[in-house]
């Protein structure tokens, strides 16, 4: 039953093969090899896993044979599958969908139900009702926090030009209490505040102005627009469409009108551009697109614009205080995210 | 058939739409009573209070400086009183003995005499309490004595059939270690039972303990809880501690006796507007801006009970927490989850009632 020397690897995983059967059953250790006995059944005591063997290269070789003979069942399942799909034709069952998290997401009780009057009364006299009925049009005032270096200044630059009628102002130092009175006199209604650390933009205050909500934002992945690959040319003066994907509980209702109350409000819109605020796993994805329908079905798209991600920190009744406000929902991470499953907007 | 679900609700939730709701917690349905048949904004309701008779009658105080009468028998509105006077909204509604007693922001506080006619007949009494007032409270031991306080406006504690001055006046404490004047903020009051003591939560986040009947006028203890206001408070079945809750949604409980947190309860994620614990059992109903009621058992084990969503955005809302029916009910909680169906029914105008059935979270258990 001895071989030479200088076999192959499967010719010494042969001999070894040959030589299992000749352990006795010890209790661990199944790894010494008695040379040139008559070949018996491999005896392993029950529960006896393949890591409790001591030997490293042992334990590896019987590792790598178990996963290679799982693999073949598993070919071999698949292939039976496959051919008795085949075989039924059009009475095979439809597939199985794969689970993801997406899919698996815990059932919001807070879910917006479209024929909801309560939520529908509630949207249509709360403080961006004024601007669903078209009475106030969009101002904004972009800013920074104090002393904020070039990626934070370029940003707020390209913001300006993807959301019409927006002004930046540089931040002096001023405390936003001050600033927020100024901008309400003159007749501004959206506040932004472009959050900076260490030369990076890393959050995001949006303060609907004469008494509205403000909501603090986490920012990430921020890309300008020289970052962009295959990027077309600057944005225009039209003013842009917008898609709010996936708001679907009442707190995601509430940021989602947020979000489209910077935008001028007119369904006869003109120009191809659209910025887009796609919300999935409560991270909202900010992309500005300029698209062309190049035929009825098909169109293409060109990435102009800066890029972010943002997420929810807080949202706050009123405008900016944060020692004294009083918060409408605040991000708890020890309580809210114990679920991989359950999200919030 | 509304009357029958009038009467079984245990918890009854003011919104800011004007609309008042009566939760059923057993059945886990919410159901929705409005005066005039659609809820409005201008009805927004800032304060209740349970009305003459036992617990059958509410007493709504509502932004448009209207009280409405609200029966809980027959599950519709029984009428509704103009009362003017002051700016601002309501901080306190009470009733004693056939009057009733309303408390506004600007710190007009005036008793009414309660008739049925809607016409706003003049005051009996009207008392100037100070502008800023956050709470006016009464003491369910002694009716005639009311308690207000707000907004660099100290607690003082009015006798209504005494003299036009307060009966207590509390001092603001010393000065800090800075030799600053420490600001004052009174949010909630609360009468502790069997004493003469009162409690005040702050805005900022301290809870104090007054005792009219020492000669010390500053308060007796002070504690601390977190860095934001305290917006709401309620005392304990025990009578030992409160519950505070501030403005991110943080519950905590409070012992009295040496000025100790106790404990905490999660679940809430914006800022809490009411709270109120059942009289004798371990129950807290809280409810905040995240438009969600929940009901929390405060010892053995500390835990969430319940949640429902009325989707209505509860902020000058308070509980009146019912237990004539409430001990077979209270103790027969079951975990029982059910489908959200929202189901619509137009009953003879005066009033619309929903019926919805809620889902019972699974994430935090008891």
């Amino acid at each position: 039953m001895e071989k030479a020397g200088g076999s192959r690897k499967k010719g010494l995983k042969r001999k070894r093969a040959a030589e299992e059967p000749q352990e006795a059953a010890v209790v661990e250790d199944g790894a010494t090899d008695s040379g040139g006995q008559a070949p018996k059944a491999t005896a392993f005591p029950p529960g006896f896993s393949i890591s409790e063997i001591k030997n490293k290269q042992r334990r590896h070789l019987m590792f790598t044979r178990w996963k290679q003979q799982q693999r073949k069942e598993k070919l071999a399942t698949k292939k039976k599958l496959k051919k008795e799909r085949e075989a039924l034709g059009d009475k095979a069952p439809p597939k199985p969908i794969p689970k993801t998290i997406d899919n698996q997401r815990v059932y919001d009780e807070t879910t917006v139900d479209p024929n909801d009057e309560e939520v529908a009364y509630d949207e249509a006299t709360d403080e961006f009702a004024s601007y669903f009925n078209r009475q106030t049009s969009p101002k904004i005032l972009i800013t920074t926090s104090d002393r904020p270096h070039g990626r934070t200044v370029r940003l707020c630059e390209q913001l300006s030009t993807v959301i019409p009628n927006s002004h930046v102002y540089y931040r002096r130092g001023l405390a936003l209490k001050r600033i927020i009175p100024q901008c309400i006199s003159r007749d501004f209604t959206d506040l932004i505040v472009i959050n900076e650390d260490r030369k990076t933009p890393n959050g995001l205050i949006l303060s609907h102005l004469p008494n509205g909500p403000t909501a603090h934002f986490k920012m990430s992945s921020v890309r300008l627009r020289k970052e962009i690959k295959r990027k077309g040319k600057d944005p225009t003066e039209h003013v842009p469409e917008i898609i709010l994907n996936n708001f679907t509980t009442r707190l995601g209702h509430s940021i989602g009108r947020m979000f489209a109350s910077l935008f001028p409000h007119n369904p006869q819109f003109i120009g191809r551009q659209v910025a887009t605020f796609h919300n999935q796993r409560d991270y909202i994805f900010f992309r500005f697109h300029r698209y062309i329908f190049r035929s009825e079905k098909k169109v293409g798209i060109q990435e102009l614009g800066p890029r972010f991600t943002l997420k929810l920190r807080s949202l706050q009744k009123g405008t900016f205080d944060s020692k004294y406000g009083e918060y409408e929902w605040v991000h708890k991470p020890r309580e809210m995210d114990t679920n991989r499953r359950k999200f919030h907007l | 058939m509304a009357a029958a679900g009038a009467r079984w609700n245990h918890v009854w939730v003011g919104t800011e739409t004007g609309i008042l709701k009566g939760v059923n917690l057993q059945r886990k349905q919410a159901a929705n009573f409005t005066a005039a048949g659609q809820p409005r904004r201008e009805e927004a309701v800032s304060a209740l209070c349970w009305g003459a008779g036992g617990e059958t009658q509410i007493l709504m105080g509502c932004a448009d400086r209207t009280v409405r009468r609200f029966s809980t028998e027959e599950g519709r509105f029984q009428g509704q009183r103009h009362c003017p006077g002051g700016e601002g909204t309501f901080r306190g509604l009470a009733q004693v003995d056939g009057t009733l007693i309303t408390c506004v922001d600007s710190g007009i506080l005036r008793v009414w005499r309660d008739n049925d006619k809607e016409t706003s007949s003049d005051p009996l009494l009207e008392l100037r309490v100070g502008p800023g007032v956050c709470r006016m409270r009464q003491d369910p031991a002694h009716p005639h004595v009311v308690a207000t306080g707000g907004k660099e406006n100290a607690l003082k504690v009015w006798d209504l059939q005494g003299s036009e001055e307060p009966v207590f006046r509390a001092k603001n404490v010393r000065n800090d270690w800075l030799d600053l004047r420490v600001p004052i903020w009174d949010q909630d009051i609360q009468f502790l039972p069997e004493s003469q003591k009162l409690v005040t939560c702050t805005g900022y986040h301290q809870v104090r303990v007054y005792d009219p009947a020492s000669p010390q006028r500053r308060p007796v203890l002070e504690a601390t809880y977190g860095e934001y206001p305290l917006t709401a408070m309620t005392l304990t079945p025990g009578g030992n501690s409160v519950i505070v809750g501030n403005t991110h949604g943080q519950l905590a409980e409070i012992d009295l006796r040496q000025g100790r947190l106790l404990g905490c309860l999660k679940g809430l994620a914006g800022s809490v507007r009411g709270l109120q614990c059942h009289p004798s059992k371990p129950l807290l109903a809280s409810c905040g801006l995240d438009r969600i009621l929940r009901v929390h058992r405060i010892r053995n084990p500390r835990g969430l009970e319940h949640k429902d969503e009325p989707q209505e955005p509860q902020e000058p809302s308070q509980l009146s927490s019912e237990d004539t029916e409430a001990d077979e009910l209270w103790a027969s909680l079951e975990a029982a989850a059910k489908r959200k169906l929202p189901d619509l029914e137009r009953t003879s105008g005066a009033f619309q009632t929903r019926r919805r059935k809620k889902k019972r979270p699974g994430s935090t258990s008891p």
